[in-house]
């Protein structure tokens, strides 16, 4: 064959043309792997004159091979160019079907709760650990004589049948749920070095019916300080140090006179809640005093030389004040939606 | 204590205005806590009226009522209607006008009513407040009153007055007394005190009296039962005489139901010094009286009418014809005051408070005698106070009185305490002055002797006054609380929460974090709930005194109280729940005889061994944790079915639970008699056994009216954190290359896949970095009673990359000890 232009370079750009048309016209990475496969693939019109030319002769070579490799590499960049614009698409396609409506999104967790007196005894803890007390522990069911005898509560004092206490049939066996955490003073200081700073949160029993503002289980928080030199002024420090703990600076701690048989003197404590529903006020919180010699002597420790105070309060009372509840039947019956309503905050 | 403000203003000064809140003020100061405010209620215009005419009008109801023309001081009689008709034409009464307010309220106005405008009202004695009575109005003649028509009738009767009530604390027994209150108002404000006892001259009519003797052949603990006794005749009174208005009044206040002149004459005492006296009908005496222990056997009926079994502690007061009354408790029925009693034995005695107390405990008889005996009372004052029952019994029912005699006394005088200079300061952290120290003791009506240290004796109604600390007190409250400063303590370093405290906190606050709920139940159950949940007779520890007799067993076991819980929140409609509790149980062991057969004494500390022996009386009482799920674990939502919880919640739940202690749990295939039997894990850490976690037995949650599947876990907390690491071994992370690989096994279908797995990571050793089970497959492929399970594993090593064929060899280790320990075959 004597063919003076093997490859006429309108053949080429007709090739070029037609391969950059049916690249633009493909709509799908489909059609572009068509158009491909019949623009630049190997029987492609652009690959069999590329393989004309080996027969273009020497002095035209650099010539053709220049403008068919042009045409080619313009083929293919067009080709990936098209490519990406697809992937793109389908791409962008697809996030767009994976759109949700994320008010609607299920949750496959639920929310769990502490309750608000758990809460509210280990807060009231950690502000006593703070100042480097520990926290003490006693039994529930207790011996008479931690609960009482220790405690400077005469056999027949009046105070003890006042304690309204549950005890443990039969009752010669001197056993009984402990009507207040204040045995726990007394173990603490049998098994403690001195001096002595603990508290014992727990829970405490008394035979009263469940009403709005009775439960015959509920939980105290009792303070025992056994040191030398301590004095009511001492008490009086770390109860407004608590009391502005929880309350904020302003709350502040009066003392009353009252009796306790474990305590002397003995005092009622109010405290300033600054920051209560209503208006600032006073507010009964617990009972308090300097730990009677008798107490002392029971667990071993020589009152010449030690001495110390002790206070305790409701933790009910306290979260009813504090959170402003009105019924104390929903602290005890485990309904969900009350302890829902604090969740890990008390 | 309920105080009349009239009376307290006898023996302090009121100033004019002072309103009961200031009173309670005061008192709440010095320790009188405020509790109440009492009133009649009554408001004018209340005024006397006299009877002018009436004429009875029959109904058609039945009744007859009276038309009555009344004089109430105005120009013209005023026309009443009145149902009663127990008075008569020139009657004084009490007329209510329109405009008054009776105790209600009950708004007075001008109604028509039975045909007539009535213009008022003739009142009862009950419509004024003044008591019980209702049969008929109330007759001022019946008071002993003949007081002119129009005469403001609230100011006769006393119905302007107030009480302010106070809770007196068990220390101060002289705090039942107006005396005793007057005196505390006075620490309080500084006003004078006039005590009403040096008022009475005990000394009159000094001769004479009556035969009385104390033969108290058991005292109670050491203290004979009664240390002073007067007995004093009044004879010849007019049994027909009236309480005067303004003692009807005052007692009404002061809560105490007006009975009779004489009666009420002794309570009036009583209220006004703190002394508790009885009055006999001295014709129904028999000889003189005798004060001594019962015999066994004895009975007396009470003046309430009930027959009481005496007790051998029982102080009694006797005469001739045996028991007439359970001493400084009540009196008995045979010697009462009557409507004809003309001769009358007042008794002012002092008995032990011990005595007393046990005997109003042991009868259930809280008398106001026994309130005041059981909290102390002055022993000086008796005689004072018999001597002021006898005056105003012959000034207000005439008769004379008998000499007291010779007065039976041997109560102790106060004994002296020494008190040293700064001894209060030391103890309340105030500086006070020797002259606040001194002033303040003399104030309560101490004697106080100069020097270093002080001598002071108390007075005799402060038998609370026994050491320094006590009297400590009574100078920090009667300078004031006030003055007690506010200084921080320094605690030396602590070691903050114990492991075990920790431990618990971060076991609650991570089944919080997972979706559980906490709850605290009450421990008290019936035996058979107890039993129903144990599945077996299980031992307890009982009430003597459960507030329900259906609940008087503590808890063994927390899944009862769960329930509880969880039916209360069904009954509101809440039917998906995860609850937890962490709590007491109380766990007595058979044939084990808990508590002591006495009580060490209070101010020594015991031997070791017997404290050891207190520790030994208690039940084991180990904390646990429990948890319930019922409903759905996760809720139907657009895309998502509803999961249903179970025992794969409560599983997770005894994960957690171990994890937040840096234990791992092993579930092994259990039974117990109130979980499904086939849906039960017993729960171990190695080899101990710490809980277990199950679906309640089908038949039980039907009985208890719970849905079918209910999840329950209980874990032994005590025992859990015995096995548990105090502190986590950990070992450095491999950065080489991990070669995963699954293995499937067929084994047969009664093998639990734990099993396969345990053994798989035993045989497949070091390089075994994790294991886990993906698959348990039956069918197809697999021979009848046979699985496939189906282990990822993951291998890594230390210091190289591993090779395929070194995790191969690896795997097949691992399979040779479930082959030859459970006949395991490799999944071709």
């Amino acid at each position: 064959m004597s063919d003076p232009t093997p490859i006429p370079d309108a053949a080429v750009e007709a090739a070029t043309d037609a391969a950059l048309a049916a690249v633009t016209e493909a709509s799908t990475v489909a059609e572009l792997k068509a158009a491909r496969s019949a623009h630049a693939g190997e029987s492609s019109v652009l690959a069999k004159l590329n393989a004309e030319l080996r027969n273009v002769p020497a002095d035209q070579k650099a010539a053709k091979g220049k403008l068919v490799g042009q045409a080619r590499g313009r083929v293919n960049q067009a080709i990936a160019a098209r490519e990406a614009e697809l992937a793109a698409a389908e791409e962008a396609a697809q996030l767009a079907a994976e759109t949700v409506d994320v008010t609607a999104v299920p949750s496959r967790r639920r929310l769990g709760a502490r309750h608000p007196l758990s809460l509210l005894m280990e807060q009231m803890s950690d502000i006593f650990i703070g100042m480097g007390w520990e926290v003490a522990e006693g039994p529930e069911l207790e011996h008479e004589w931690f609960n009482f005898d220790a405690l400077n509560f005469d056999e027949d004092h009046p105070a003890r049948a006042m304690q309204d206490t549950f005890f443990v049939d039969p009752p010669e066996s001197h056993l009984l749920l402990r009507t207040h955490t204040s045995p726990v003073q007394v173990r603490a200081l049998l098994s403690r070095e001195l001096p002595v700073y603990v508290v014992a949160p727990g829970r405490v029993y008394r035979t009263d019916e469940l009403d709005a503002t009775h439960t015959p289980v509920f939980h105290q928080l009792e303070g025992i300080a056994i040191d030398r030199g301590l004095t009511m002024a001492h008490l009086r420090g770390t109860l407004e140090h608590l009391a502005r703990q929880m309350f904020g600076e302003e709350a502040r701690i009066r003392l009353r006179p009252n009796y306790f048989p474990f305590t002397e003197p003995s005092a009622e404590m109010d405290v300033w809640q600054p920051n209560a529903k209503g208006g600032a006020r006073w507010v009964e919180w617990g009972g308090c005093g300097m730990v009677n010699p008798n107490v002392l002597l029971a667990a071993g420790v020589d009152p010449e030389e030690y001495q110390g105070f002790a206070f305790g309060m409701g933790i009910e009372r306290t979260l009813q004040f504090r959170n402003d509840l009105n019924d104390m039947r929903d602290m005890v019956e485990g309904d969900v939606r009350f302890s829902a309503q604090f969740g890990m905050v008390v | 204590m309920r105080v009349p403000l009239s009376w307290l203003g006898e023996y302090v000064d009121l100033p004019e205005g002072t309103t009961p809140e200031d009173v309670h003020a005061a008192l709440v100061r010095v320790g009188l806590e405020e509790e109440d405010i009492h009133r009649f209620e009554v408001a004018g215009p209340v005024v006397v009226g006299r009877v002018v005419s009436f004429v009875e009008e029959p109904q058609s109801n039945g009744k007859t009522i009276r038309w009555c023309q009344v004089d109430v001081g105005e120009p013209e009689p005023r026309g009443i209607v009145c149902g009663a008709r127990n008075f008569f034409e020139g009657d004084k009464v009490v007329v209510t006008l329109p405009g008054a307010v009776l105790p209600g309220p009950f708004p007075i106005a001008a109604r028509k009513t039975y045909g007539h405008v009535s213009d008022g009202m003739i009142a009862s004695a009950k419509e004024l407040g003044l008591g019980d009575e209702h049969s008929g109005i109330l007759r001022l003649v019946e008071l002993g009153l003949d007081p002119e028509p129009g005469t403001d009738a609230i100011a006769l009767l006393g119905l302007a007055d107030s009480a302010v009530e106070v809770n007196v604390t068990p220390d101060r027994g002289y705090a039942f007394s107006i005396r005793g209150i007057a005196r505390e108002f006075s620490h309080s404000t500084g006003s004078d005190f006039r005590d009403p006892a040096l008022a009475v001259d005990p000394t009159e009519h000094a001769d004479g009296g009556f035969p009385v003797a104390i033969d108290d052949s058991s005292p109670v603990r050491g203290r004979v039962g009664a240390s002073v006794f007067v007995a004093r005749a009044v004879r010849g009174i007019d049994p027909t005489r009236p309480t005067p208005p303004w003692m009807v009044a005052r007692l009404t206040l002061a809560g105490i139901r007006s009975i009779s002149l004489v009666v009420d004459i002794t309570n009036y005492v009583m209220l006004e010094l703190g002394q508790p006296i009885h009055a006999y009908d001295l014709d129904r005496l028999t000889g003189g009286i005798v004060v001594r222990r019962a015999q066994p056997g004895e009975t007396l009926v009470t003046l309430d009418d009930q027959t009481r079994s005496l007790h051998p502690e029982d102080l009694l007061i006797t005469d001739g014809s045996g028991p007439i009354g359970l001493a400084g408790v009540m009196g008995g029925a045979s010697t009462e005051i009557g409507d004809g009693t003309t001769n009358v034995l007042i008794e002012a005695a002092n008995f032990d408070p011990t005595s007393i107390a046990r005997t109003a405990r042991r009868h259930k008889l809280p008398s106001e005698a026994q309130k005041r005996f059981a909290r102390g009372v002055d022993p000086r004052v008796a005689t004072r106070a018999a001597t002021r029952v006898a005056q105003l019994i012959v000034e207000l029912a005439g008769g004379t009185a008998d000499g007291t005699g010779t007065v039976l006394d041997d109560a102790p005088a106060p004994a002296p305490i020494a008190l040293s200079s700064g001894f209060a300061s030391r103890l309340v952290g105030v500086e006070y002055t020797d002259a606040e120290v001194a002033d303040a003791l003399t104030a309560i009506g101490a004697s106080v002797e100069a020097g270093d240290p002080l001598t002071v004796v108390p007075p005799s109604w402060r038998p609370d006054l026994v050491d320094a600390p006590s009297l400590a007190e009574e100078v920090a409250r009667i300078v004031g609380f006030d003055r007690i400063p506010s200084v921080l303590p320094v605690a030396p370093p602590g070691r903050g929460l114990t492991l075990d405290q920790r431990r618990r906190r971060t076991i609650a606050d991570a089944l919080a974090g997972a979706g559980f709920t906490e709850v605290l139940s009450y421990p008290f159950f019936s035996q058979a709930t107890l039993d129903a949940f144990e599945g077996r007779r299980v031992p307890t520890m009982g009430l003597a005194n459960a507030l329900d007799s259906e609940a008087a067993r503590m808890r063994t076991t927390l899944l009862p109280g769960l329930v509880e819980v969880a039916r209360r929140n069904l009954s509101r409609g809440l039917t998906d729940l995860a609850i937890f509790e962490v709590g007491t149980v109380f766990l007595p062991q058979d044939g084990v005889r808990y508590g002591t057969d006495s009580v060490p004494i209070g101010n020594r500390k015991p031997d070791e061994a017997t404290l050891a022996e207190l520790e030994a009386s208690l039940p084991a009482q180990p904390r646990r944790a429990g948890v319930l799920v019922l409903g759905n674990a996760v809720e139907r939502q657009p895309g998502q079915a509803a999961v249903t919880s179970g025992l794969v919640d409560v599983l997770d739940a005894a994960r957690i639970i171990a994890a937040a202690v840096g234990a791992t749990l092993s579930p092994v295939q259990s039974a117990h008699p109130a979980l499904h039997p086939g849906r039960t894990a017993e729960l171990r850490v190695g080899d101990v056994v710490v809980g277990f976690a199950g679906e309640l037995l089908p038949s039980l949650a039907a009985e208890l009216d719970l849905p079918r599947v209910v999840g329950v876990l209980e874990l032994d907390l005590d025992t859990l954190f015995s096995v548990a690491p105090a502190e986590v071994a950990s070992w450095p992370l491999s950065g080489y290359p991990a070669a995963t690989q699954d293995l499937s096994v067929v084994v047969p279908a009664e093998v639990p896949a734990g099993d396969v797995l345990a053994a798989v990571v035993e045989g497949a050793g070091a390089l075994l970095e994790h294991a886990a089970l993906v698959d348990d497959y039956r069918g197809t492929g697999v021979p009848e009673g046979s699985k496939s399970i189906t282990l990822a594993l993951r291998f890594r090593a230390p210091d190289r990359t591993l090779t395929a064929a070194e995790a191969t060899e690896a795997k097949l280790a691992g399979l040779a000890v479930a082959t030859e320990r459970l006949g395991a075959t490799l999944r071709e």
